[in-house]
């Protein structure tokens, strides 16, 4: 099988200093995995030049493939990106909605590349893509707030309105840089939720950035750790001890492991939820 | 005993004084006034010698003679409907200008040819740009039209762009992440971004070209101007009066519609 995302020898630098060294991973379709690693260590790098949003050191040899399909390689963007980013979804951590059009506009944004130009600039959607993105807005649970403006929504439904655009994107592999970190409790839980159902009824490949370390264990199978822009460890989350992780990072390991676990706190909770309303719909239209 | 202890030179070098720069700004802005007295050619003293005759003149405009009101409303009117379409031709060209002046949308070898025609366009007041038109087309309101619409093109465009730079690039990043092409991220991204104030400054240009649709008639592009430099060429200050409250009254009214939209839009 042909890995979802493919990264090879991957740097990159801002002026003098690395952001990212020699990276090399493969990330198998199917898969849920958290990218973790202290702030500065370069998850969101990472992240963003998986979606072409950034690109590698020129005189480098990075290369990076996703779904197959070239993204960059050696500084330069593949002629096809747009084609590209199709097939990937991204979640970013302050959600970058328009705040001045509605929730449900947003989300046809996901759109934009099925539909003919002039009816994309014109936001001239038919009453069948329009249900589409009603339907990823209801899985998300956010059926009811589809005319609202997205500014006036809480940091926590704008989160699930971004995740509903990359299901209207019908997105292969979702990259979601630190999704929960502006996000309160019960909000956080509800977005690692989501992004875990996607993982298992759409099959989409997940990479999730995560700044604490329990979190990942909770949801992902398999974790990278990275530190000053090096995987220092690549397997299977359970494995990430504190002693592991003080191993890993030594004095900053406290970054990652001290925070409070606001998800497990309402582990409680999750049992009594219901769960997401099925998905089948959304995959046949 | 350190509290009461003198200050160190050091310390009493940061305190604010008033320093011989400030001194020195008044000087040199005293000292233009000096020098622009005789080019401006600056005559109080016949303020205070001739304020008979001025007393005599003020009064010759009152009462204001309202007598052609008729006419005088139609050519407010053909003002107003100046001022909407050298707006309107304006706000439709500073949308493509305003962005393609804009460093966050274009690189620099697009933005700053544009930008430097629109100084140009902006430099030259609209009286010149009506002179001129109205040599080309012909005397009238198009005159008035064509000038208006570009020293406002020039004027929003830039301003446009400005606002075009001063947004959150994120929202714009999140539409490129789904394949959206440059027009979509604009159309998405930038537009909805702009648009209050977009909106707002169209309206102050509106108000703005009011008053300049007003004078444009002058040199003979149309407009209530025409009758206005008519009555003054012909020494009739009753109906100069009255015209020039019509003028008053009119972009009095426009400013506050104006404003009120404004504040609602936004
Ligand atoms: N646009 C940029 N310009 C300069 N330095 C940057 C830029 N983006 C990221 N960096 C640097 O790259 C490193 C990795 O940053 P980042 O990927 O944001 O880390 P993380 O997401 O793990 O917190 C940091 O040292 C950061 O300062
Ligand atoms: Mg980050």
């Amino acid at each position: 099988m042909q890995p979802a995302i493919r990264v090879t020898e991957l740097l990159k630098s801002f002026g003098p200093s690395r952001a990212l060294d020699r990276v090399t991973l493969e990330i198998m379709p199917g898969e849920m995995v958290a990218l973790i690693g202290a702030s500065g260590s370069g998850k969101s790098t990472l992240l963003r030049h998986l979606a072409g949003l950034v690109l590698a050191d020129r005189d480098s040899r990075s290369e990076i493939e996703v779904n197959g399909q070239l993204v960059q390689k050696s500084g330069r963007l593949a002629a096809n990106i747009r084609e590209v980013r199709e097939s990937i979804g991204f979640v970013f951590q302050q959600f970058n909605l328009v705040g001045r059009l509605p929730v449900i506009t947003n989300v046809m944004a996901g759109m934009l590349t099925r539909v003919p130009l002039w009816r994309s600039l014109t936001r001239w959607f038919h009453a069948s893509e329009y249900s589409q993105g009603l339907e990823a807005l209801a899985r998300v649970g956010m059926a009811e707030r589809a005319a609202q403006r997205a500014s006036t929504l809480s940091g926590g439904q704008q989160q699930r309105a971004a995740i509903a655009r990359t299901l209207v994107q019908r997105a292969k592999v979702v990259l979601a840089d630190e999704p929960i970190a502006s996000l309160d409790p019960e909000s956080s839980r509800r977005v690692m939720d989501i992004l875990s159902t996607i993982n298992r009824e759409d099959h989409c490949t997940v990479v999730v950035s995560l700044h604490q370390v329990n979190v990942a264990i909770k949801y992902c199978p398999r974790t990278i750790a990275l530190r000053r822009g090096q995987v220092v460890f690549d397997g299977p989350s359970e494995r990430l001890t504190p002693a592991m992780l003080r191993e890993l990072y030594g004095a900053e390991a406290d970054e990652i492991l001290d925070l409070p676990d606001h998800i497990s706190l309402l582990q409680d909770r999750r049992d009594n939820v219901a769960p997401l309303p099925s998905i089948q719909a959304a995959q046949a239209g | 005993m350190a509290a009461t202890a003198p200050l160190p030179l050091a310390a009493t070098a940061n305190l604010p004084k008033t320093s011989w720069s400030t001194l020195l700004v008044w000087g040199a802005v005293l000292g233009l006034l000096a020098l622009s007295w005789q080019g401006a050619d600056m005559r109080p003293a016949d303020l205070v010698r001739d304020s008979g005759n001025m007393a005599k003149y003020a009064a010759d405009f009152f009462p204001p003679n309202f007598a052609n009101w008729q006419l005088y409303l139609k050519e407010m009117l053909v003002t107003l409907q100046i001022a909407l379409w050298g707006t309107a031709l304006a706000v439709l060209c500073s949308i493509p200008l305003g962005l393609l002046a804009a460093s966050n949308i274009t690189p620099w070898w697009i933005h700053q040819p544009v930008r430097r025609v629109m100084d140009a366009f902006r430099a030259i007041n609209e009286m010149v740009f009506a002179m001129l038109f109205v040599v080309a087309v012909g005397l009238g309101p198009f005159a008035g039209v064509l000038a208006l619409w570009i020293h406002t093109t020039g004027t929003l465009a830039k301003l446009f762009s400005e606002a075009v730079e001063a947004i959150d690039p994120q929202p714009v990043e999140g539409i490129r992440a789904t394949g959206a092409q440059k027009l979509e991220e604009i159309v998405y991204g930038v537009i909805p971004q702009v648009m209050p104030l977009w909106v707002s400054y169209t309206l102050y240009r509106f108000e703005a070209n009011v008053r300049s649709a007003s004078v444009v008639g002058m040199v003979g592009a149309g407009g209530i101007g025409v009758v206005l430099w008519e009555i003054i060429r012909g020494f009739y200050y009753a109906e100069t009066a009255a015209v020039l409250l019509i003028i008053i009254v009119t972009v009095t009214l426009i400013d506050f519609a104006s404003g009120r939209l404004r504040r609602t839009l936004i």
